[in-house]
């Protein structure tokens, strides 16, 4: 059946509509970056700002000794967040969970989440790097690596603990019933029906915090790790120029990405999935 | 004489001042479908919850077959297993297909061999026409639907009795017949059911017997016939006129 007189004439109205929208969207992004643009670069210091911070060659020099120096960046994000994940994951249980023996375990874990929450991530870099070793304990790590990823740890775990515990607090109660009623253990609702929604559905905020560890590996320079920042701080420091930090930054963006993309690609599974769309 | 199955015995329950039960006494035989009719708040769904120890009873105790459930020292979660219930929503896991919520607790709960429980639960649907269903997610169904499967998925678990709370409340009259149709089919095979509803067409039509709860006291109970007809209570009568009409 061929759609009506009445029909079409919205149709026509409508792609009308979206071309004018679709116009005014282009036109006013070139006026105001063109406008940006153009500040910037007619600036008095543009020239000097153009060659120390955004020189070709000083950022084509750079490029090989940052990467390799990111390598670290990566190792240490990677084994972090797998840590980050675990330690979040049973703070949080061990607060929900109503077992009047776990007490001083729980007391234990709302001193943790507060202490460390509340500590600048940088105060407990520094703490755990410097500290821990001072303290000359056997089995203590000493390795700088080691030390850093405790201490980011730490401190991701804390905020993480409290992301994943809103997610479990806010399943539905009649989802705890169902699978009591099941006669499943506490512990095989909580595993196999409570923790899987709740951690999909803090997945954004989750990565939020992800995104911002894997920022803050380059506050592990700080207890004298060589990863991107501090490979372009020493370069910097010794041709006087600030292309290498722009190089680091774009590394710092560029490693956040594939994770956005892959929470975007989760969600939208789960979505299609559980609403058959 | 049948033999009883689920017995209460003087229930009492409080939340905060309020007393929901005040001393409930209840038999349900082997085989019986006993409805529990009553106004909203008048102890339906917490006797349901406390029979199969959702809730703690505060006096009082319950017994399944010859074992007092009520007892701090018994295994809860295996009572459970043999006494099953639906509610009125959410009773679906939204992350697990409908063929992994009907197979979870006979795995997890019963430690049956997946490919059994599977195929159990493949006939199940099948029963209810809902094969085609087995793949697909709870929020993709009707909510009459994802109803028919929260109770084939409390029937996988082999209960001895089956408690259903108002399970057709939250459905549109239109889902509402197919639902009833299942429990139809599980009365004529045998199934030990109490349920709370505010079908009352359906409560005459498929109860052995019918309990009137009012505030939190069995005000009336006896057969269907008895109830709807000659309510001996004036309570019982005000409530069905309200209700009928």
């Amino acid at each position: 059946m061929s759609p009506s007189e009445r029909q079409l004439e919205r149709q026509r109205f409508r792609r009308r509509r979206s071309l004018i929208r679709g116009a005014v969207a282009a036109v006013s992004t070139v006026l105001i970056l063109g406008g940006l643009a153009v500040i910037v670069t007619q600036s008095p210091g543009w020239p000097r700002v153009h060659r120390t911070f955004f020189d070709w060659n000083d950022a084509k020099d750079a490029f090989p000794s940052i990467a390799s120096a990111f390598v670290l960046n990566i190792r240490l994000f990677l084994v972090i967040e797998v840590l980050v994940l675990i330690v979040g994951i049973i703070v949080a249980i061990v607060r929900v969970v109503p077992s009047p023996a776990l007490a001083p375990i729980k007391l234990l874990a709302i001193v943790y989440a507060d202490v460390f929450r509340g500590t600048p991530t940088l105060l407990v870099v520094l703490l755990v790097g410097f500290g821990v070793p001072a303290l000359e304990l056997q089995g203590t790590p000493t390795s700088l690596f080691w030390l850093g990823v405790i201490a980011l740890t730490l401190s991701y775990g804390a905020y993480v603990a409290e992301v994943i515990r809103a997610g479990i607090l806010s399943i539905h109660p009649t989802q705890w019933a169902s699978g009591r009623a099941l006669g499943l253990t506490y512990g095989q609702t909580m595993r196999h029906i409570v923790l899987p929604q709740a951690i999909r559905r803090v997945a954004p905020p989750l990565l939020n915090d992800f995104v911002s560890l894997q920022k803050d590996t380059a506050l592990l320079s700080t207890i004298g790790l060589v990863e991107a920042l501090r490979q372009a701080q020493v370069i910097s420091g010794h041709y006087f120029i600030f292309t290498p930090y722009v190089v680091a930054a774009l590394f710092f963006i560029a490693a956040t990405i594939p994770l956005a993309r892959l929470t975007d690609f989760l969600t939208v599974r789960s979505l299609r999935r559980e609403n058959g769309i | 004489m049948a033999e009883t199955v689920l017995r209460a015995d003087a229930v009492r329950k409080s939340f905060g001042d309020q007393e929901v039960l005040k001393g409930i006494d209840l038999e349900v035989t082997q085989g019986e479908v006993i409805c529990l009719i009553g106004a909203s708040g008048s102890g339906k769904s917490t006797l349901l919850r406390c029979l199969n120890l959702l809730e703690q009873v505060d006096d009082g105790d319950i017994w399944l077959d010859d074992q007092e459930i009520t007892d701090p020292r018994i295994d809860v979660d295996k009572v459970r297993r043999s006494v099953g219930i639906v509610f009125q929503a959410y009773n679906l896991f939204p992350h697990l297909s409908v063929l992994d919520n009907i197979v979870l607790g006979p795995v997890k709960a019963l430690g049956h061999k997946r490919a059994d429980a599977h195929d159990q639960a493949v006939e199940l649907l099948d029963r209810i026409g809902l094969a085609d269903k087995a793949k697909a997610y709870p929020d993709a169904l009707s909510g009459g639907q994802q109803q028919r499967v929260a109770l084939v998925r409390a029937m996988a678990m082999q209960p001895k009795v089956l408690l259903l709370d108002e399970i057709t409340s939250a459905l549109d009259p239109m889902l509402v017949g197919d639902v009833l149709d299942v429990i139809r089919a599980l009365r004529s095979e045998g199934m030990t059911i109490v349920m709370a509803t505010h079908e009352m067409s359906f409560a005459r039509e498929i109860a052995d017997r019918v309990v009137f709860l009012c505030e939190g006291q069995i005000e009336e109970i006896g057969t269907p016939e008895q109830i709807f007809t000659a309510p001996r209570s004036p309570r019982t009568a005000e409530f069905l006129t309200r209700y009928l009409g």
